[in-house]
């Protein structure tokens, strides 16, 4: 049996690491990637719970989940697509119309 | 001899590996790479913790289509290696790595605080209903109402990325 708690501090190095990696990287696909990386370690302690607790609640919660970040990865890919065919670049540094 | 705990901390530290990597590597494609390997290593650890309907559907939805779909964009951008973020000084480094762990401290404290399981809807008992049947009970029973909004929201992201993506809007 795994231990429930091993999986969540799993969860949380995999969580810190997609927030570093936010906060990191200059280029605006791989700032979504780390974004994505952060809801799979969600997805991870929501399976951790379910098991812990066992039920499926958590289980039909990663299925939303998973739908949801479909969803969003496609628009936010049109987004950046938009977004480089304007700017030409997906540096976030230059992309800076709204700075005062 | 019981092998569950050694494939969980494999697994465990090759998700833990590949993910920074994702965060070091320079070349968008190996970032994309290595995140298909977190989501791998990931879905065997799902297989061990009893579910094994949700470690195939992200096998099939999250590394074979949504991250797909990220290397379909990268190689139509045809990005190249980025640079390097403009550091104003070397301190800024330690304290981001010290930030970073003690941001996983306060999440592990977290999950050392609350440990008294929450009584859930449905006991489940692994291996005696199939784990595909059971998630299919509940989801047209009692999360109907969310898997009808999620066809409604899959339809409303269709509609924003044909938008989005014209030449002329």
């Amino acid at each position: 049996m795994i231990p429930g708690s091993h999986c969540l501090i799993l969860s949380a190095v995999l969580f810190t690491l997609g927030v570093i990696g936010v906060f990191i990287r200059r280029s605006a696909i791989v700032i979504f990637m780390c974004i994505e990386l952060m809801l799979n370690s969600v997805n991870l302690a929501f399976i951790a719970f379910a098991r812990q607790n066992q039920t499926l609640d958590g289980q039909l919660i990663v299925l939303f989940v998973m739908t949801v970040a479909a969803a969003e990865a496609a628009i936010g890919l049109a987004i950046i697509l938009a977004l480089y065919r304007k700017r030409k670049t997906l540096n976030v540094d230059e992309i800076n119309l709204l700075k005062g | 001899m019981n092998l569950v705990l050694p494939i969980f901390y494999i697994l465990a530290f090759g998700a833990v590996v590949s993910g920074v990597m994702v965060v070091i590597q320079k070349n968008p494609v190996i970032c994309a790479m290595f995140l298909i390997t977190v989501m791998l290593c990931l879905a065997g650890i799902y297989l061990l913790l009893f579910a094994e309907f949700i470690a195939v559907v992200q096998v099939i939805v999250y590394a074979g289509a949504i991250m797909v779909l990220f290397l379909f964009v990268i190689m139509l951008l045809n990005l190249e290696k980025e640079v390097k973020a403009i550091i104003k000084s070397p301190f800024q480094k330690v304290a981001g790595l010290v930030l970073g762990i003690l941001l996983v401290g306060v999440l592990a404290a977290a999950v050392f605080a609350a440990r008294q399981p929450v009584p859930g809807t449905q006991a489940v008992e692994p291996g005696a209903v199939s784990n595909s049947i059971s998630i299919g009970r509940m989801l047209f029973s009692r999360y109907l109402l969310p898997f009808e909004i999620t066809s409604v929201i899959l339809l409303i992201a269709i509609i924003g990325v044909i938008l989005i993506g014209k030449k002329k809007l």
